[in-house]
């Protein structure tokens, strides 16, 4: 924890993130940006001819969608909901006076048809879905958001909203597997290159509570989540900056994404998280962009 | 105890085919058995049989099958008796 924190003030020191006073809420400067914006061009260049067709949705997504997806099930404890106020004006009176007061205002908000995005793919599945029969070679989508987390944590490679580039593999079962063991492939060579030391392990998902454990047991057993580890604020437990996921047929059948002849699309997802690794380049190359070793520069910037 | 875990896999299980048509043996995943569903089946037995699942049973194995089912809950039983 105390690593953590030192890291995080000396991030806000140096001017690289700025506090909101929300643990996990943070503002970004032009430099960790030039990072972020590097990296993924980065990323580009590594699976830019793999033909993926770019989408990008907004961080919120709808409610309905997202109800049945049954994020809930799992992770309700992360999940962020958007509430507005809809009332007339006699409420808005009600609701100013206990503003004022000091008292609880936000019990009379109402759930409007948004949610935060709690991953940047939630929202393909249904999109892709509606267009009809996928084609036999499958489909592959490239895809980049903010994503919400609820996780307040000191630790700046944990924060509530932060970017998530993903590329969204359907197919058949090999296929989808072939590209993601491709992705463990190129992200550990990524990696790298700019300098940062890697390891891949199998992981499981934060699934809620007791039933929880059985589906943390469950994906472990089937190899169905590995993880791309850098040290960060601890080299006992490094932070997951990568995951390989394999959804086995879980999002076809929940959509109803088929091929022609009526079977169901297997799905993969490779995610990178955006700012946990740039994170790691300030934490592994310092805080000061222009001292970073010529190698990596030269891979980010050229 | 075999018709109880039947009783219960007809009822949460989500299988596309009817339980009575599923030997002891037969593999549930196979047979369509979800997650999410084991998941279920896993709190209805609990409920029924007045167990806690460990974390050692808390797996596929422990669910693979109607006789892997009956074996693990059995297992429970037991240890519940021996503690």
């Amino acid at each position: 924890m105390d690593a953590q924190i030192s890291f995080l003030d000396r991030l806000f020191s140096a001017g690289l993130l700025l506090d909101t006073g929300v643990d996990g809420l943070y503002g970004r400067s032009g430099r960790f940006e030039d990072v972020i914006a590097a990296f993924e061009r980065l990323i580009d260049r590594t699976g830019g001819g793999d033909g993926a067709e770019a989408i990008r949705f907004p961080p919120g997504m709808n409610r309905a969608i997202f109800e049945k997806s049954g994020y809930m099930k799992s992770f309700p404890q992360l999940a962020g909901t958007i509430h507005s106020f809809c009332g007339c004006e006699l409420d808005h009176v009600n609701l100013i006076q206990c503003m004022d007061a000091g008292k609880d205002w936000t019990k009379e908000q109402e759930a409007t048809d948004i949610v935060l995005t709690p991953a940047a793919c939630y929202p393909l599945y249904p999109v892709i879905a509606q267009r009809g029969d996928l084609p036999a070679d499958g489909g592959l989508f490239d895809l980049q958001s903010y994503c919400f987390r609820h996780e307040p944590s000191k630790d700046p490679a944990r924060q509530q909203m932060f970017r998530m580039r993903e590329y969204v593999r359907m197919g058949k079962a090999d296929d989808v597997m072939e590209f993601r063991q491709l992705w463990i492939e190129r992200g550990t060579d990524i990696m790298q290159r700019v300098g940062l030391p890697v390891h891949i392990d199998v992981a499981n998902d934060p699934f809620f509570g007791r039933a929880g454990r059985m589906l943390v047991n469950n994906q472990r057993d089937q190899n169905l989540k590995f993880e791309l580890l850098i040290p960060i604020t601890s080299t006992e437990n490094p932070t997951a900056c990568m995951s390989f996921n394999y959804h086995q047929d879980h999002f076809g059948t929940k959509w109803g994404i088929q091929f022609a002849d009526g079977t169901t699309v297997h799905t993969a997802c490779v995610g990178f998280g955006l700012e946990r690794i740039a994170l790691a380049l300030f934490h592994h190359h310092g805080l000061d962009i222009e001292a970073w070793p010529e190698q990596v520069r030269q891979e980010l910037w050229g | 105890m075999n018709e109880a875990i039947r009783e219960l896999l007809a009822k949460v299980g989500g299988l596309p085919v009817a339980v009575e048509q599923i030997s002891d043996e037969e593999d549930l995943y196979n047979a369509g058995l979800s997650s999410f569903a084991s998941v279920q089946l896993m709190l209805g037995i609990e409920d029924r049989f007045d167990i806690e699942f460990s974390d050692q049973f808390l797996n596929r194995k422990s669910f693979a099958s109607i006789k892997a089912i009956e074996r693990t809950v059995e297992a429970i039983l037991k240890n519940n008796e021996d503690a």
